[in-house]
């Protein structure tokens, strides 16, 4: 049966933050110096504005993962890791059913919520904390940090930068490995999707 | 409430009354009219003459400019405790002044400057007129040492010579002294636009061109615009000048001077525009520049931008190898007996030779380098050993990343040959001037009897201790010239990317991490493998799971 798995917030979450990533991940290469397109000053003032926006969605984001104990999703997991590995690994091309289906208490299989605990505990924090060490750099004298070097602070968040493209990728990939081949990037747009027993 | 608003009223009316009352203005702003001074109403044989009469109103005129640099031609450098100012110091145009006086003190701010001897004590040979003509007529002729015109100066096609741009005529001091004033662009410009013996050989940043630049060329000095004087940043006081290429100031932290806080003259960027010049911003990046990059660094992408060429390399060790010959092979001789000079030019008709002084290279729109600086410059003096095999750097400018007062400045940077001892491995002064003597170099083409002549003055002057050996090389050598005048229009400074990449204008400096310059390079190669390895998988898994889709259909 039909139900309404993503609420509106989360897909509006969802939504906003894969379109602020996509865009803070083509002007942060740009401004590593992996390409031209905007334009530096172009690239470092977007990149900002880009990087605010998502602290701020992430701010609500939290408050709500918080409030509605959606935090939950996230606890990782054995019970039918195995089997999910298998799946993606054989079963997947040989057509048998997914071992894991999806219900309103329990949203994301085990893989997943190992890969969103990672992406939420690891990648983000790291890009996070580079990121506004970054942007702050001229105050550091007077955050008495003037230890740091904007080298390694660099390092941190290329390096974050890095496993988030990796992430993006696998993610979109895997977003189309339902049935059919759309019906996740469906279910995460209309918020509904075939849960078991409901 | 109303009153209140009346008292506005006024008080705007009332400032723009005193505004509109300066602007009608129908007499002189000054409150002398030098034409009225009777003792100004006579005929004046020589310059010294002239400031005798000055002095006799402006009692302490003298005494002022006696400590000034302009006139001591000395510099005590506080940091490195170096005797500095062109009275000691070499450098990589005609070498130094040692033996050359009358040549080089054609731009003393004094008169008969001709031998070690002068006396710097003499008030009346104070040079009031060279700094206060307002008529263009007054020249300091190129080798009287600093004494102008006294008789017109006819070439041999029977037209005044010209000097510096200008018909060397005899001076009318009377007229000159009765219409004295402020300085300006062109009377600062007579010595400083034409350092190094010709129209923006030295510096780069100060030609001609300036003389009546327009907005593109400098925004502040644009004669159609702002109109700023030299003075206007370069601040007096007793007769004391702001601003000083020895010890400068790579950044100024007292910010906007107003009475009451004004420290040592407006000679500074801050002095104006203060800390934060730019408009508001919201990330403030433009701003943060400020701490680590001088104004000048973005706002003068490229200096000699008036067309007026600067010597950017100059080779003495080429001089007195081609010579003007006739069909036979001999050597061409002047009036006097004294060969006379092979000039080369390129396209441009820029000078490429002389047999005199050696290869040129000279520039225009030429793109600044750009070093760490704090303001502190080390001369390589006459008497401070040398590592012939190394280019020596005649001045080095001192500065890091890892300091508070060092931001990054745009510089000249001029390189060639000199002269140099290779038994006391020091660099030498060289007789050049002198059209009279057997020893000159740009007459009689001996290197020896220069290099004797030159190093003996520089001995007997305190400024080397060992006379010239008899052997002689050319070491390579360089210099820097901080760029600090034409100031482009704010639509022509630096966008980011000019520095914010690879190959940028700031590839060479090192010792700090650059956004969109620096990478740490395995990094990069290991990202992006990561990024490709993935995109392989996930092809690859979609392809298979297309594929026996389709098969199992």
């Amino acid at each position: 049966m039909k139900t309404m798995i993503y609420k509106r917030f989360e897909r509006f979450w969802h939504w906003s933050q894969a379109l602020l990533i996509i865009l803070l991940l083509i002007t942060g290469f740009e401004i590593h110096g992996s390409f031209v397109l905007l334009g530096f000053e172009a690239a470092v003032n977007s990149h900002v504005v880009f990087a605010v926006a998502l602290i701020a969605l992430w701010v609500f984001a939290i408050f709500w993962h918080a409030t509605t104990g959606e935090w939950r999703h996230y606890i990782p997991t054995t019970e039918k890791l195995a089997a999910m590995v298998r799946y993606y690994a054989f079963g997947i091309f040989k057509q048998e059913p997914n071992p894991y289906k999806k219900s309103l208490s329990a949203k994301h299989n085990p893989l997943q919520r190992l890969a969103y605990l990672a992406f939420k505990l690891a990648i983000s924090p790291a890009i996070w904390l580079s990121g506004m060490l970054y942007l702050s750099y001229p105050y550091w004298s007077t955050l008495g940090l003037e230890g740091l070097s904007l080298g390694a602070v660099a390092f941190m968040h290329t390096a974050a930068a890095f496993a988030m493209l990796v992430f993006l990728i696998a993610h979109v990939y895997l977003a189309f490995t339902g049935k059919p081949f759309y019906a996740y990037v469906k279910a995460m747009i209309t918020g509904y999707e075939d849960t078991k027993g409901g | 409430m109303r009153k209140q608003w009346l008292l506005l009223v006024c008080l705007i009316w009332a400032g723009t009354g005193i505004a509109q009352a300066i602007e009608n203005l129908t007499v002189s702003a000054s409150t002398a009219d030098h034409s009225k001074f009777e003792v100004l109403q006579q005929p004046f044989a020589t310059g010294p003459e002239v400031t005798a009469v000055c002095l006799g109103c402006h009692t302490e005129a003298a005494q002022q400019i006696h400590q000034s640099i302009h006139w001591t031609w000395e510099y005590k450098h506080f940091t490195t405790g170096q005797t500095l100012g062109k009275k000691h110091v070499p450098n990589v145009f005609c070498g130094s002044l040692k033996s050359n006086y009358p040549r080089c003190t054609s731009c003393h701010i004094g008169y008969g400057w001709e031998d070690k001897n002068f006396d710097f004590n003499q008030e009346q040979n104070v040079d009031c007129l060279v700094c206060h003509d307002t008529t263009g007529t007054y020249l300091k002729t190129e080798a009287d040492a600093g004494h102008p015109a006294y008789d017109d100066i006819i070439d041999a096609l029977g037209a005044h010579k010209i000097e510096n741009l200008r018909p060397v005529k005899k001076v009318n001091l009377t007229q000159v002294a009765q219409q004295v004033g402020k300085t300006s662009r062109a009377t600062c410009g007579s010595c400083h636009f034409f350092g190094g013996g010709g129209d923006g050989v030295k510096h780069g940043d100060l030609d001609s061109s300036l003389i009546a630049p327009d907005r593109a060329l400098d925004v502040h000095m644009d004669a159609e615009g702002l109109n700023f004087s030299c003075a206007t940043c370069h601040t007096t006081d007793a007769h004391q000048t702001a601003g000083s290429r020895y010890a400068a100031q790579a950044k100024d932290t007292h910010g906007i001077d107003v009475p009451g806080s004004s420290h040592g003259g407006r000679a500074s960027c801050e002095s104006c525009h203060g800390h934060t010049p730019h408009p508001f911003q919201f990330n403030g990046k433009l701003n943060q520049h400020v701490e680590k990059i001088a104004c000048q660094t973005c706002h003068i992408p490229a200096f000699a931008r008036g067309g007026v060429p600067t010597t950017t390399f100059w080779d003495w060790s080429k001089a007195t190898t081609k010579m003007n010959r006739d069909e036979e092979g001999n050597l061409r001789l002047n009036a006097q007996g004294k060969p006379q000079i092979l000039f080369e030019y390129d396209d441009n008709g820029w000078l490429t030779y002389a047999s005199h002084k050696g290869d040129f290279k000279h520039e225009v729109d030429v793109q600044p380098e750009y070093y760490w600086f704090d303001g502190t410059v080390e001369y390589t003096l006459l008497d401070d050993e040398i590592n012939p095999e190394e280019r020596v750097s005649v001045n080095k400018i001192r500065g890091s990343y890892n300091d508070e007062i060092s931001r990054i400045w745009p510089f000249k940077r001029m390189v060639g040959a000199q002269p140099y001892d290779k038994i006391t491995r020091r660099l030498l002064a060289t007789n050049v001037y002198g059209p009279n003597t057997d020893s000159a170099l740009w007459s009689n083409f001996d290197w020896v009897k220069a290099l004797e002549v030159g190093q003996a003055d520089a001995v007997a002057t305190g400024a080397a201790t060992e006379l010239f050996s008899g052997e002689y090389g050319f070491v390579k050598n360089e210099m820097y010239w901080p760029i600090t005048h034409m100031v482009a229009p704010k639509e022509e400074a630096l966008a980011c990317h000019e520095c914010h990449s690879s190959n940028g204008r700031l590839q060479h400096l090192s010792g700090f991490y650059l956004p969109g310059r620096d990478t740490t390079p395995w990094l990069d190669k290991f990202g992006w493998l990561a990024v490709l390895a993935t995109l392989l998988s996930v092809a690859g898994h979609g392809g298979l799971r297309m594929l026996l889709a389709w098969r199992g259909k």
